[in-house]
């Protein structure tokens, strides 16, 4: 493959392409042989647990580590051996706000697109653009430690935006903001995308990997193990399931015998909410079947039927853990 | 919120022809961390009332029972201006940025990346100077005078600025391996036995035999010799044991030494966060 500088036209070469990938701290494999590819114009999501290797991937891309084997490009730029082009293509949103709360968020923007090479004047304007865009304008002027946690991160998010990347990193975007926030900052990112910003995101949550992203690539162990769109994943898991949600917590055991035979693997029993759901191939069949033998037992039940896996079903049968 | 978004962001923001270069970079951030100084009081008021506390109990409460050949007062304040960017605790600031996630944000642009850290250097002499020119201060009001005249006052006003510069560079490092604000605040005291072992506080006469020869040959000695010779004047051989000349060259080599070397260190450990 011929070396691609970031000025040429690498547009239809995919955002990120890792092979082989391999990282490790002493004893511990952040990355285990990770291979990804996320195509270009999309929105890639990494979908995993804590220590399942996300951030040490992104971090990869970012340039901040360098992979012990294995080859990565972005945006068609040797990562490893040009760490210095790929620097001028990327924008970084980290799990942290990294925003100076003594200063105000259009100082902020401006240091950050300073050190991304605009001269003042630039980058007064492209701070400008940018605060426009994440609806800060208003709120330019005031230092940061005023701001709410999600301005923060919006904040964080226009950052990564000063120099007009072409790839968007976004570390755990939302990690410990409350929902109504999450919705906020979920729509930013998706008016960014709409603009044509490849983005690649990392999150513990299915929901916001299902909302966002166009491509989910699931990782454990630091491995990929397993990738698609969100449908995709979904027919992949494949099966229905039976979920039966008893009256009384005591009789949980009971259903979850009733229920092992006709799944494919053992039942999930969620105590609190004293709901057992299971797998099955024959979905209409199981659930008949299962509805005469608890007949017969005489369980009292709240609910029961027949539904499509949800992601997180989808999770634990690839993973083989809960998320 | 702006929901035609990304499109205008991609439009009307060129990306620059150029990565920025060393100065851009060290005075942008320097100028960040300046403003972040003169923007939380707190900090500074805590840089001058620890020099000043420090300066006042060892003026009045241990004073009294050191004996040197000069004033007290007179061989403390030097040593504590020579000193000024050993308690300024630098190390937590770089730790700050460092769990913020900032040093993570700087490292993945296109800055080189070692002009970060001499703008944190710039950044920090100029909060040193501060707590020099509080010391200063707070020591004519306690009796301080300068005996060696106009040209050795700048002289040593000058070298505290070379000090605390070196000393930036050591607080620079400890604040990149703490990892943690607590844990930089904690290993900035790690420093303390270079100031106490040393003829900062009382003479190195005074010290046990198997001390004397260590504390003689560090560089806060060296340091705090320079500003004194050159502040008290006249016969600095027969007063502190040897001439400002030997003060003032063992201290720019001890400058230039720490310089290097936790510039180096720093910078490495930099580049593999």
């Amino acid at each position: 493959m011929s070396p691609v500088i970031p000025s040429s036209g690498s547009s239809d070469a995919p955002t990120i392409e890792a092979s082989g990938l391999r990282k490790h701290y002493g004893d511990v494999h952040a990355l285990a042989g990770f291979d990804l590819v996320a195509p270009a114009g999309q929105v890639t999501a990494i979908l995993g647990p804590n220590g399942a290797g996300k951030t040490t991937f992104v971090k990869a891309v970012a340039t901040l580590l360098k992979p012990d084997a294995g080859s990565l490009r972005v945006a068609g730029i040797d990562a490893i051996a040009r760490p210095d082009l790929v620097r001028r293509v990327i924008g970084l949103a980290g799990q942290n706000a990294a925003v100076e709360p003594a200063l105000t968020g259009r100082e902020n923007l401006v240091m950050v697109a300073r050190l991304f090479g605009h001269d003042q004047q630039a980058a007064k304007a492209a701070a400008q653009v940018v605060l426009d865009e994440i609806g800060l304008s208003d709120d330019a002027d005031r230092p940061v430690k005023g701001y709410s946690g999600g301005m923060r991160r919006r904040l964080d998010l226009g950052a990564s935006l000063v120099g007009a990347p072409k790839v968007l990193l976004l570390d755990e975007p939302t990690t410990g903001l409350d929902p109504r926030t999450r919705l906020e900052l979920w729509e930013s990112i998706r008016s960014l995308v709409r603009g044509g910003t490849d983005v690649l995101l990392t999150t513990q949550y299915l929901e916001e990997a299902d909302q966002l992203a166009d491509h989910i690539v699931i990782v454990d162990h630091g491995r990929v193990i397993a990738d698609g769109t969100p449908t995709e994943l979904k027919t992949r898991a494949g099966l229905d399931v039976v979920e039966v949600r008893v009256r009384h917590a005591a009789d949980i055991a009971a259903i979850a015998e009733v229920l092992a035979p006709l799944g494919t693997e053992p039942p999930h029993i969620d105590e609190p909410a004293r709901r057992v759901a299971v797998p099955v191939h024959d979905g209409t069949k199981a659930l008949t079947e299962a509805v005469r033998i608890i007949g017969e037992r005489d369980i009292a039940l709240d609910d029961v039927g027949l539904r499509r896996p949800t992601l997180d079903e989808v999770f634990l049968t690839l993973t083989g853990a809960p998320s | 919120m702006n929901t035609a978004s990304a499109t205008s962001i991609s439009a009307s923001i060129h990306p620059p022809a150029n990565p920025p270069g060393v100065w851009a970079t060290a005075s942008t951030y320097a100028g960040r961390t300046i403003r972040q100084f003169i923007r939380t009081p707190q900090l500074l008021i805590v840089n001058a009332v620890t020099s000043t506390m420090f300066l006042l109990i060892f003026r009045f409460v241990f004073g009294g029972a050191i004996t040197t050949e000069v004033k007290y007062v007179n061989f403390l304040i030097p040593a504590l201006a020579a000193v000024s960017g050993l308690f300024a605790g630098g190390a937590v600031g770089v730790a700050e940025d460092l769990e913020s996630g900032l040093f993570d944000r700087l490292r993945s642009l296109p800055v080189p990346r070692p002009a970060v850290l001499l703008g944190r250097s710039l950044a920090d002499t100029a909060l040193n100077a501060w707590g020099t020119v509080v010391t200063l201060l707070v020591g004519f009001l306690v009796g301080f005078r300068v005996n060696g005249g106009l040209v050795g006052a700048l002289a040593a006003l000058a070298l505290c600025l070379v000090f605390s510069t070196a000393f930036t560079w050591l607080m620079i490092f400890l604040g990149l391996v703490s990892g943690s604000a607590q844990a930089a605040q904690g290993m900035s005291f790690s420093v303390f036995p270079l100031i106490f072992v040393s003829s900062a506080y009382v003479p190195v006469e005074s010290m046990p035999g198997w001390l004397q020869p260590i504390a003689e040959n560090q560089p806060v000695t060296a340091m705090v010799g320079a500003v004194r010779a050159l502040t008290i004047g006249g016969d600095t051989e027969a007063l502190l044991g040897h001439s400002t000349t030997w003060f003032v060259v063992r201290s720019l080599l001890w400058s230039a030494v720490i310089l290097v070397v936790f510039a180096g260190l720093s910078a490495r450990r930099f580049a593999r966060l």
